[in-house]
């Protein structure tokens, strides 16, 4: 019995140091960003690398969701007689939902583990050490720009996302489902406000802060040789979806 | 006064102590060998000298300033004065030799790219190397990589040099070959040197003075003579290289 009160206690203390950590490292990348030396070329590098590069993986995912998500509305709603509706559940899920949270996932599972292997690798390979010996600052090199690169990059993928989606949902409803186009087009924007498009870039934007930071915070502590980098790497994509999907739920309700 | 001091340092991991009151004063311009057997502190030791562990208890004075009391900033201000050179390389794999050397240079001075590309090139003849400026660390044998780790280490000309570990693991051709170049480059920058290893005939070669570090302090230390004079058993067998002696009797 005292075994299990250890176990729960012992998993109590690591959540709270982990959670320590993040907030440090938010604090100490928020502090180095405004330092010498602006490192513009490593910022766009991450942006592309965050951004760009992500473009296909959220083309694909967002409009496959718009789709199906026309799909599955259409049959639903087809049971009480308010298909018209159709079209304006799936750009306000897309907008104010479904694209942000999508993106944030993907794109930790693309980027975010990533940024964590090859933080921890530098970790386990003493690259870390020779950063600071080389007086460059880890958090100003590694953390400041993709971090920025997630919280700016993030919120253009989102408005990629939304189009896509709206645009699958209108393919769906207009091909297969053969509602009138003109009219899918005015339901999809009328029932809409600026309120619905602010609100998922913001979360965007925070989510891209999320999962970059939570990578280069499981990389930087690293410890142990390849597993420890294995470990660091399921543990950056596993936290920061986590806290993406958490943080999505408190957004909402502060954002509305 | 010496240049660095290092007053009663303790430091432990996980309740493991690995330096207990751990003192040594290094002169400017002086060349300090720190040796010792596997785990006992050695790079514990220069890992405090350019502020990359803080001591649990003790200080590091460099040239009359406190780094333990340093903040981050400060501290990292400060390391300009140093040039490290890691027991593997640790150059940056995501870069080429070329941009591994020309890294402190482009972030720390304002030269342009004609004068670093120089700058890299002289360098790299200091560590009499050529023609590896576009290879990969990943392309490079163990002792190359050293030696552009020297490079880099020397390329914004620091007062304080450390080597941790220069030849381990390198055979032992390379590793003569390694601290031939330890004592030109100590002769002709003129830094401060320290250098951790547990090859001995390194040891030899390139200090003005060589201290054994043994249960987190140092036991016994003195120019490379003196010390090859020692009558401490713990310094004779590992001399030697013995397998009988106090040091491995405490271990078994």
């Amino acid at each position: 019995m005292t075994a299990i009160f250890e176990r729960i206690g012992l998993t109590f203390i690591r959540l709270f140091e982990q959670t320590g950590l993040w907030f440090e490292a938010l604090r100490s990348t928020i502090k180095w960003m405004f330092r010498r030396p602006f490192d513009g070329r490593e910022w766009l590098r991450q942006m592309v690398r965050v951004g760009v590069d992500s473009i296909p993986v959220v083309v694909l995912t967002s409009m496959f969701t718009g789709m199906v998500l026309a799909l599955q509305t259409f049959i639903g709603f087809r049971r009480v007689h308010a298909e018209q509706f159709v079209a304006s559940v799936v750009s306000l899920a897309m907008l104010r939902e479904l694209s942000p949270v999508l993106v944030g996932l993907m794109v930790t599972g693309r980027v975010g583990s990533s940024m964590a292997a090859e933080i921890g690798t530098m970790k386990v390979t003493e690259q870390i050490d020779a950063l600071k010996a080389l007086a460059t600052e880890p958090v100003q090199y590694l953390f400041v720009p993709r971090v920025i690169a997630g919280t700016v990059m993030l919120p253009f993928l989102t408005v990629i996302g939304d189009f896509l989606g709206i645009y699958g949902g209108y393919i769906v409803a207009v091909k297969l489902m053969h509602t009138n186009p003109v009219v899918y087009q005015q339901n999809t924007y009328q029932f809409l406000a600026l309120n619905d498009v602010w609100s998922g870039l913001v979360k965007a934007a925070v989510f891209g802060l999320i999962l970059t930071l939570t990578g280069c915070v499981r990389g930087y502590y690293t410890t142990g040789g390849a597993e420890g980098v294995g470990r660091a790497t399921t543990n950056a994509v596993v936290s920061a979806s986590l806290i993406i999907l958490l943080s999505d739920f408190f957004l909402t309700k502060i954002l509305f | 006064m010496p240049f660095i001091e290092l007053h009663n340092l303790h430091k432990s991991f996980d309740g493991k102590q690995v330096l207990r009151d751990m003192s040594i004063d290094i002169e400017r311009g002086e060349t300090v060998v720190i040796v010792g057997g596997s785990g006992t502190g050695k790079s514990v030791t220069i890992k405090h000298i350019i502020g990359l562990l803080k001591p649990d208890r003790g200080h590091v004075i460099v040239d009359g300033e406190d780094i333990t009391t340093m903040g981050e900033v400060e501290l990292n201000q400060f390391r300009r004065r140093f040039g490290m050179a890691f027991q593997e390389g640790a150059l940056f794999d995501s870069m080429n030799v070329y941009e591994n050397i020309a890294f402190p240079l482009r972030r720390h001075t304002k030269m342009k790219e004609d004068e670093i590309r120089a700058r890299v090139e002289e360098c790299l003849e200091d560590v009499h190397l050529h023609g590896v400026e576009k290879k990969r660390p990943s392309e490079l044998s163990g002792g190359m990589r050293r030696r552009v780790g020297f490079a880099r280490a020397i390329s914004l000309k620091p007062e304080i040099l450390l080597f941790d570990e220069p030849t381990t693991g390198l055979d032992p051709v390379i590793s003569d070959i390694i601290a031939e170049l330890i004592c030109e480059m100590d002769l002709k920058l003129g830094t401060t040197t320290v250098t951790i290893t547990h090859d001995m005939k390194v040891a030899f070669k390139v200090a003005d003075r060589v201290a054994m570090l043994y249960d987190g302090r140092i036991i016994e230390q003195g120019t490379p003579e003196k010390f090859q004079e020692s009558t401490n058993p713990i310094v004779r067998q590992f001399i030697e290289g013995r397998a009988e002696g106090p040091l491995t009797d405490i271990d078994d």
